[in-house]
């Protein structure tokens, strides 16, 4: 480039620093205290100098920058790529490319970025609302793109907060404007089956389903997934909808804040432990695909299925991953008793906290250990304490690092894992020994179907506590708060748990963001490779192939692009007044009779024309008078007159083509 | 440097062949009568160096959230690709139907810049970020309201009829992504007068002249007053009546003398022939500014005798038409 770059103006500036800090900002809260801080005060810094005049960043501030920036992400990441390291690098160096951005070259790369890095915050979070401020986030990147263009007298536009607002007003149309050809390309494009590089080991699986291990956030995308689970028959009856408790994981060891699963369990097949009072059920279990090993049964499995193992614990777990629908028959005891002896191991390993965690938790086991005559007491104290001033919703706060302190006696919100992670806490620090169950509860009866469907929404995690002389004995906390949870549902409950508000708009409100969130969820959260593939069964495809939906993207995006075009080459109606239209009107209905008007006449000849043809109709040559008159005779019409006017045209009936015979001997004569 | 001289010349080879074979090109070339309107056949749009890394930055956003299975992401990337995509409809409704309606040189002399007001006109809605490029300078314009007026300066070549040549109108708005341009090449030559010898000796017969001045400086007689035009010296404004009638006037004298001076073009023989005309402009202006009435005597023509803006730009104007030092 030979012609030099203009330093930018404040306005172009701040702008862009706007830009860059809005799209870092989604990603502070993620990162650690320490590198936030380092990159607000970076972009603080800059902003400060350079509107205070300040000299270009010389080389040797920016170049130990360069190389501090990586190092820190590997102290504090151990690692440069991957997601969570890999956009802490990327929110710094654009920090950087503001500390060198002084022409307009600078500022548009660094736009460019910001728009990357602003997307990579969805990676971490895909909230409506997330998504929504993120979205008008672009509006101010392409505010800054448009204010960077150039514009005349720059330096003496005395304010510049006007000129803002009109960049805003561009990018917000820009947007607008983009929304059908963005939904097209959204719908249509085709996803990909298998990630592109390698699938990273912190993501979730593609496919939802209960993982062998429980925090206080892993069931919460899965309780607003309605995706089904699995399907069930029975041979008999189905069992009351309070004993559906569908048996998967149990988790064992608690490390303060990750419940998991024993690694060694023995087979169950060794030493029958179960003791089945009362008929047992027979169904039939159809298993969606979740890559995972876990077969669902009833609380409790009486055998394992084929190709499966029943563990010590009384999970079933396939001898490798679920990775088709599979089809398996099982049998359960709703009513049993479980490990009636506890071998010594059993009970050392059920009542093993992590030392160092959750005091306040600890104080008050030991206080109900005190004061409360037997375990049965001990066992129900959580649950007074659940129902008096604990709620249940599925959007809980965060918690910190005691989790179950901060749950038990701050919070006081959450759901199913929250409240079975606390109560098997509370059991094994009052010295019972607990565990938790992960699994499914509930299901919806299919009538029509004679069938029961049990979605992933119906995800559950509930505790099982050791009494003496009775076993292991299912104790659901959440029942204790939200009966709903068990009789309805997860997400009735954590409707339900508006009631403890008071106003009912509120209430209104809440549902009815509830039932948009959850719409978001499954109309654009959860449309994956396999309901594309399905979008095209309405016109006779069964199953869209790429190639199919590339060519459904070409020709929608065709046709939009063809409604741009004729909105920009759309000629500018002709500037004329109501008068002229009208005129224009009477001349085309003339001309459909035959007589139209040549392109030298004047309304004056025309007239006398068309009045000179034999059969011609009065009005019409009436019209043509009053249109001279009305046109010539006045600097402006008067509007009665000339609606009156308008009218008298608009209702002109002319006979068909009364005209056509004298139009030879016209042009005869012409 | 050394490959852009390469291919230069090979460059205007290979563009003069173009010309010469598909007329379809030259056609816009050609100088065309004004008014010159814009329209679909003759704008040209290409995404800007930056529209094209931009690009690449969305499709690396694109692969990240197909990759990652994020449909938010994905959507975020949709929306942002859509809105740049469609700006180059904003950025061909920028400058659709512009039409340059006049153009007009100021008076310049060889060798000066020669500065052209250019007018526009647009219907209805105002025209952002407009950029004119004439002889590779490069003028940024509005139009708001239906009008936009700007002024480009050139380098003003010889004496006589200066071309303009072809005029580059373009644009990138909104965002800098695309770039619609269009050629306009307006059937417009501003004059451009001589060049004026520095230096020069003094009028002929300054001598009476000037003591014929300076003794009948308070004999001048008021004779009236006039428009001013941009070429009027500024102690000749009617102040006091220019703020009367809130408009600039001009006073005129009239000197009551008996005799011309006379601007003769034989009177030069010793010089050459552009230096000829240079000191007959020169010596024009110093009668204009010493308010004296002259006569220009050219081989062919007289001009005068006369006095004052009109007569001046006759003088100049016949003086820059003058034949070349071959004829």
């Amino acid at each position: 480039m030979s012609r030099s770059a203009p330093a930018l103006t404040a306005a172009q500036f701040t702008l862009t620093a706007a830009s860059v800090f809005a799209a870092v900002l989604p990603h502070l809260a993620r990162m650690s205290k320490m590198f936030a801080l380092l990159i607000v005060m970076l972009l603080a810094w800059r902003v400060v100098q350079r509107l205070r005049g300040g000299a270009r960043i010389p080389a040797f501030i920016k170049l130990p920058l360069v190389v501090l920036i990586p190092v820190l992400v590997i102290a504090d990441y151990g690692n440069v790529f991957g997601r969570e390291p890999g956009t802490a690098l990327a929110c710094a160096m654009l920090a950087l490319k503001l500390v060198e951005t002084e022409t307009r070259r600078d500022a548009r790369a660094a736009i460019a970025f910001a728009s990357f890095v602003l997307m990579s915050a969805l990676l971490f979070n895909s909230d409506l609302v997330f998504t929504l401020m993120l979205c008008a986030a672009l509006s101010l990147l392409l505010a800054t793109l448009y204010e960077l263009e150039p514009r005349p007298g720059v330096a003496a536009r005395p304010n510049w907060r006007k000129q803002v607002g009109a960049g805003l007003r561009a990018g917000a149309f820009a947007l607008f404007a983009a929304v059908p050809l963005c939904l097209c390309v959204f719908v249509f494009l085709p996803r990909l089956g298998s990630p592109l590089w390698g699938a990273p080991t912190d993501d979730k699986s593609v496919r939802s389903g209960l993982g062998d291990e429980m925090d206080p956030t892993s069931l919460q995308e899965l309780l607003v997934d309605d995706s089904a689970a699995f399907r069930v028959s029975f041979d008999g009856p189905v069992p009351e909808r309070a004993q559906r408790y569908w048996r998967g994981p149990v988790l064992a060891r608690f490390d303060g804040k990750v419940w998991t699963r024993s690694r060694f369990q023995a087979d169950a097949r060794r030493g029958d432990t179960v003791e089945s009072i009362g008929e047992a059920v027979d169904y039939e279990v159809t298993l969606e695909p979740s890559d995972r090993r876990w077969l669902l049964a009833l609380d409790v499995p009486l055998a394992a299925p084929e190709n499966a193992v029943r563990s010590a614990d009384m999970s079933l777990v396939s001898d490798k991953p679920v990775d088709q629908l599979l089809r398996y028959r099982a049998r359960s005891a709703l009513n049993y008793r479980l490990d009636v002896q506890l071998s010594a191991r059993e009970r050392e390993r059920n009542l093993t906290l992590p030392p160092g965690f959750d005091p306040r938790t600890r104080a008050l086991a030991s206080q109900w250990r005190r004061d409360l005559a037997d375990d049965e007491a001990i066992a129900r104290a959580p649950l007074e304490l659940f129902r008096k001033d604990f709620f249940y919703t599925l959007a809980p706060p965060d918690l910190g690092r005691d989790s179950v302190d901060d749950f038990l006696f701050e919070t006081h919100r959450g759901f199913c894992q929250h409240f079975a992670s606390a109560y098997t806490f509370l059991m094994r620090a009052s010295g019972i020994p607990a565990r938790v169950v992960t699994g499914y509860q509930g299901g919806y009866f299919n009538t029509l179907g004679n069938y029961l469907v049990v979605r992933q929404s119906d995800a559950h995690a509930w505790s099982e506590i050791w009494l003496s002389g009775r076993g292991w004995v299912r104790v659901d906390p959440t029942g204790a708060v939200s009966p709903q949870r068990v009789q309805l549902g997860a997400q009735a409950a954590a409707g339900a748990s508006a009631q403890w508000f008071h106003s009912d708009w509120l209430v209104g409100l809440r549902n009815q963001f509830d039932l948009v969130n959850r719409g978001w969820n499954s109309l654009v959260v959860q449309f994956n490779e396999l309901r594309q593939q399905s979008l095209l069964t309405p016109f006779g495809i069964a199953k869209a192939e790429y190639y199919d939906l590339i060519g459904v993207l070409i020709g929608t995006s065709t046709v939009l692009l063809a409604l741009y075009s004729w909105w920009v080459l759309r000629r500018p109606r002709e500037p004329g007044d109501a008068l002229d239209a009208a005129y224009a009107r009477l001349c085309r209905k003339l001309a459909r009779s035959g007589a139209a008007r040549a392109a030298h006449e004047g309304p004056r000849t025309y007239a006398h024309r068309v009045g000179a043809i034999a059969d011609s109709p009065a009005p019409v040559q009436q019209l043509l008078d009053r249109y001279v008159s009305l046109r010539y005779a006045h600097a402006l019409a008067p509007s009665a007159a000339v609606r009156e006017f308008v009218a008298a045209v608009r209702n002109l009936r002319l006979p068909r083509g009364f005209a056509k015979v004298n139009v030879l001997g016209h042009t005869m004569t012409s | 440097m050394t490959l852009s001289g390469a291919v230069a010349p090979w460059w205007s080879r290979m563009l003069a062949v173009a010309e010469r074979r598909l007329p379809a090109l030259t056609r816009l070339k050609q100088p065309e009568p004004l008014p010159i309107r814009l329209h679909r056949h003759r704008i040209y749009v290409l995404p800007t160096r930056f529209g094209l890394m931009f690009s690449a930055v969305l499709f690396v956003m694109l692969m990240g959230a197909l990759n990652y299975n994020n449909n938010p992401a994905l959507l975020l990337t949709c929306l942002l690709g859509a809105a740049c995509y469609q700006s180059v409809f904003q950025a061909f409704r920028c400058i659709n139907a512009v039409q340059l309606a006049s153009l007009q040189g100021e008076p310049c002399h060889a060798g000066e810049t020669l500065h052209i007001n250019l007018s526009f006109h647009a219907d209805g809605r105002p025209r952002r970020s407009l950029r004119l490029r004439v002889a590779d300078q490069e003028t940024v314009f509005d139009i708001a309201a239906g009008d936009g007026r700007v002024r480009v300066g050139a380098p003003a070549g010889t004496r006589g009829w200066c071309r303009v040549g072809r005029i580059r109108l373009y644009s990138e708005y909104p965002f800098g992504l695309f770039q619609v341009w269009s050629w306009l090449n307006p059937d417009f030559a501003a004059l451009v007068y001589p060049q004026i010898e520095i230096g020069a000796p003094p009028l002929p017969q300054a001598d009476d002249a000037a003591a014929e001045v300076a003794t009948k400086r308070t004999g001048d007689e008021f004779a009236m007053l006039r428009d001013y035009h941009p070429s009027d010296p500024r102690r000749s404004i009617a102040w006091k009546a220019s703020a009367r009638h809130d408009t600039l006037l001009v006073k005129e004298f009239e000197q009551r003398r008996g005799q011309d001076v006379a601007i003769d073009w034989t009177a030069t023989s010793a010089l050459v022939y552009e230096a000829r005309i240079s000191r007959l402009a020169a010596w024009v202006l110093a009668a204009e500014a010493a308010q004296l009435r002259y006569v220009l005597r050219l081989p062919d023509e007289t001009v005068g005798p006369g006095l004052g803006p009109d007569h001046r730009h006759a003088c100049l104007r016949a003086l820059a038409l003058l034949p070349g030092a071959a004829a």
